[in-house]
């Protein structure tokens, strides 16, 4: 017989494991782990995980290929970043640069991984140490600062970078909760007209109460960050480019004819070929896009960390790939949500910080990020071997 | 009166929500052959699996009695220890290891920190030889043929001493002349007293080599037939596979009117992708009309998917000549399948796991694969859309499924079958080239698949059929070509064709590459 529990504790296994580590960090910490200024922080200093794990999500997909390069190119953009914006250049065109630049960099990669069929983890080694480099030598060795205020403000840097208050209210940030309850109004109003829309055309709409169950905790998360976020000093900038970037992948993943075939690639690349897919296309968009997202994780640190520095952004393509992983992704490919990654870079985003404020060494952080990641991956493993 | 080799008593075996195998009963007589038959999922390989100690002693009830003694075996070790030793139906070799190697791969000779090769090859050879092999055991498995491989099987089960050596579906990946030597080959091996299980879908080999049948339906054994003589009839064996008289094999396809040639292929020459100098399909002509069925037999590797997917947008091979003209007119594809789609042209493949499905998918992602541009604007999915479509295939095909969320792969054999044609006929194609379209799949979802060609022709489609059972070819067909040793060596109006005839014209042609 199936067991209605066990169903749900597979289906939303990581997502328990979040709430758990939560309420052990709530404990161990006497609550100081959801101050608003400890929320903010890991919103902040974890912006990088989500946006690469996006474009990382993509590559795992098409038959779990990563890439390695990632840290490099987040380097590297943001070096080019520094320098462009010390010789005044334009703030827009300096991130329009920066952007490209990564693209680039993601199309070089894309090529040969697509066309040539150079293995990724091999094509995305060589970028690794390339990009080194040529970070090194872009910037000479040297740290170089950034002083655009507004360039720091926008991306989520500096000391007020965050969206202003319109009401100017003391005390609690309106504007934060008024965009909080507009997420969840055009929440509910999404799933209001997908139901119609499906009762419309006579289609089965599955578990209604499931479906209304999940909007009202997700309505209840969203309305509760908001007003963490509101005591302290509203939405950090870096925040809103971190829910565009979700929101813009997790759209292209579940409703567009591309999001579906970096799924059938990685299902079966031979089949989606043979559907009249252009696989190669596939492979090559996976990481020029990935490029991209190193552009605009660079874009995003550079702003948060003030300089560059040609060691920034080491270990990057791990964090991303983990948070993959521990977010459900198959590690061969076709398997994967960008919702699961939003919790795999929560829940190391969240293990992290409550370890330094419990005030464990940075040395211990690391071997837990590492058991978390195999006990994640085991789960998975393990959940397959007994539907089988 | 011979002795009882083995004795399966009361088997039941439960799986979280089903009961796989209930109160099964099983006995084989020492040096007989005996067959297991039954439809997909009736419980054959499940049996055989707790035989072998797969499903350990305790996970399920019942006795196995080998020998006179109760066994209970915990791991495959336990059970070939025994003597009892399975030939799977997926070949488990490593391609790139020798002969030699995979046989006594996990059964080494001399110590375990240092090999005996010398000992490994000689013996090696000695059993290759009693297979009927003359390669080396030194040669790369990769570098022999699926029927050569099947043999390496075999005699790697030889090497590991076996008494009762069973054989889940070895032919079904082999040509005709090879799956006739296999089975002669056990015959000789029955003769040395060698005791065998063998489980099939062509029954025609079934009665060929067995001396007694167990038909399996439902997870229960039905009746052991005795074919002693070998002239069992096989509707006898059909009707007990699916508990009633199957009245009709083949449905007939009426009042389908046969319009004007649609698809024609002259002087079609490919050679082999990796290989040039190999010719594989050499100077084939063929023609296809509207709401025709044509028929391409031939063996196994006489070239006839390397045709069809040659000719769907040159997915295989390096085209050498040829021309392709559709509806009169000649059409120039390019090296793509997307453009043989675009000019509605389908290629339902034979190897629905390897090159059709999205096993990891759902059934609506893989009924909308092939044609996904019509169901979305600007690339975004009309989900809703999709959701429709695919539950109008599903009722269409009668594909039997909860919910066409389902992952395809959990379905069965039949069911994956009907959703890789879902898929192709939702790519609205006029002209379908199905390759073994009935490959591994039972009975009765076989005549839904033949009712579904029938109704395909009907609706003025063109379609080829590409297949290895003669039967099959002879009823579904208008129009019968026959290939061999990558050439056309016949053609034939289905009213004409018998299967003398058919083999006669494939002798005649000679062999030879």
């Amino acid at each position: 017989m199936k067991n209605p529990a066990v169903d749900f504790i597979k289906k939303y296994t990581m997502v328990i494991a979040l709430v758990l580590v939560i309420v052990f960090f709530s404990i161990s910490t006497g609550g100081k782990i959801l101050l608003p200024q400890n929320i903010n922080n890991l919103i902040s200093q974890n912006g990088y995980v989500f946006v690469l794990a996006a474009g990382m999500l993509l590559c795992i997909l098409t038959g779990g290929n990563i890439d390695l390069s990632v840290g490099s190119v987040v380097c590297f953009t943001m070096g080019i970043g520094a320098l462009l914006l010390k010789a005044k250049l334009p703030l827009v065109l300096t991130v329009l640069i920066m952007l490209v630049v990564g693209l680039c960099v993601g199309m070089f990669q894309g090529f040969w991984i697509a066309w040539i069929s150079v293995p990724p983890f091999i094509a995305t080694l060589a970028g690794m140490y390339a990009f080194r480099g040529l970070s090194n030598v872009i910037l000479g060795g040297y740290s170089v600062g950034v002083d655009n205020e507004a360039y720091l403000r926008i991306f989520g840097g500096g000391a007020d970078c965050y969206i202003p208050d319109f009401f100017k209210n003391e005390g609690l940030n309106l504007t934060c909760m008024a965009l909080g309850v507009i997420a969840v109004a055009v929440m509910v109003i999404l799933a209001l007209r997908g139901q119609m829309i499906r009762k419309k055309m006579g289609i089965a709409t599955g578990n209604l109460a499931g479906e209304w169950i999940r909007t009202i905790i997700l309505s209840a998360l969203v309305l509760w960050i908001a007003y963490k976020l509101a005591q302290y000093k509203g939405i950090p900038s870096v925040l809103l480019w971190i829910a565009l970037v979700l929101l813009i992948y997790g759209y292209i993943t579940k409703n567009t004819a591309i999001g579906r075939y970096f799924y059938a690639v990685g299902g079966n690349e031979k089949a989606t070929r043979l559907s009249g897919v252009n696989t190669k296309l596939v492979y090559f968009l996976a990481y020029a896009n990935m490029g991209l997202l190193a552009g605009f994780a660079g874009t995003l640190m550079l702003a948060r960390a003030g300089h560059a520095e040609p060691t920034y952004g080491v270990g990057y393509e791990m964090d991303a790939i983990a948070a993959c992983f521990i977010g459900g992704a198959s590690a061969y490919g076709g398997v994967g949500k960008i919702t699961g990654i939003m919790i795999g870079a929560a829940l190391m985003g969240v293990i992290n910080q409550g370890m330094s404020i419990m005030g464990i060494s940075a040395n211990y952080q690391s071997a837990v990020k590492g058991i978390v990641l195999l006990v994640a991956v085991l789960v998975d493993v393990l959940s397959k071997k007994e539907n089988a | 009166m011979a002795k009882i080799l083995l004795e399966m008593k009361n088997i039941t075996k439960t799986f979280p929500g089903v009961k796989a195998l209930d109160n099964v009963n099983l006995k084989v007589e020492e040096g007989e052959i005996h067959a297991l038959v039954g439809e997909n999922g009736a419980g054959k390989s499940t049996l055989m699996n707790v035989l072998s100690g797969i499903y350990p002693y305790g996970t399920y009830e019942g006795d196995i009695i080998y020998n006179g003694e109760v066994c209970k075996f915990n791991t495959i070790k336990d059970s070939e220890g025994k003597g009892i030793v399975i030939i799977h139906q997926e070949l488990a070799l490593v391609p790139e290891m020798s002969i030699g190697e995979n046989m006594y791969l996990g059964n080494e000779r001399g110590r375990k920190a240092a090999i005996d090769w010398n000992t490994t090859y000689a013996e090696a050879d000695k059993y290759l030889k009693m297979v009927g092999l003359s390669e080396s055991s030194k040669v790369l498995v990769k570098e022999i043929g699926t029927g050569k491989q099947q043999l390496v099987e075999i005699a790697k089960a030889l090497a590991k001493k076996a008494k009762l050596l069973i054989l889940d579906e070895p032919t079904s990946s082999l040509n005709e002349e090879d799956s006739r030597a296999l089975l002669d080959l056990m015959l000789g091996f029955k003769k040395q007293g060698m005791t065998m299980i063998i489980i099939t879908h062509k029954l025609n080999e079934v009665s060929y080599v067995a001396d007694k049948i167990t038909v399996v339906r439902d997870g229960s054994t039905i009746e052991t037939i005795d074919n002693a003589n070998h002239d069992i009839d096989e509707d006898r064996i059909i009707k007990g596979m699916v508990g009633r008289e199957l009245t009709n094999r083949f449905p007939k396809r009426e009042g389908v009117k046969i319009g004007d040639i649609n698809l024609e292929v002259e002087h079609w020459t490919v050679r082999h992708p990796l290989y040039p100098e190999r010719t594989v399909v050499n100077d084939v002509s063929i023609n296809v009309r509207k709401g025709e069925v044509v028929g391409i037999y031939g063996l196994m590797g006489a070239g006839r998917t390397e045709l069809a997917m040659s000719i769907f947008g040159q997915s295989y091979g390096i085209l050498a000549g040829g021309t392709l003209k559709i509806d009169g007119k000649e059409v120039k594809l390019k090296k793509s399948p997307t453009d043989a789609i675009k000019h509605k042209i389908a290629y339902v493949t034979e190897d629905r796991k390897g090159n059709g499905l999205i096993l990891s998918q759902s059934i609506k992602v893989n009924t909308s694969l092939a044609n996904l541009d019509s169901l979305a604007s600007h690339m975004v999915i009309d989900k809703d859309k999709e959701y429709q479509v695919a539950e109008e295939y599903r009722d269409k095909l009668k594909t039997k499924t909860p919910t066409v969320e389902q992952l395809v792969g959990n379905l069965s054999g039949g069911n994956q079958q009907k959703v890789l044609l879902a898929k192709w006929m939702f790519a609205e194609p006029d002209i379908l080239i199905l390759d073994e379209p009935t490959r591994g799949i039972d009975v009765g979802a076989k005549y839904e698949i033949y009712c579904i060609i029938n109704d395909l022709a009907a609706a003025g489609k063109s379609v080829i059929m590409i297949s290895s059972e003669l039967p099959e070819v002879l009823a579904m067909s208008d129009r019968i070509y026959i290939m061999n040793a990558s050439r056309m060596v016949g053609e034939m109006k289905a009213s004409e064709a018998t299967q003398e005839n058919i083999m006669a014209t494939i002798l005649k042609s000679g062999r030879g590459d």
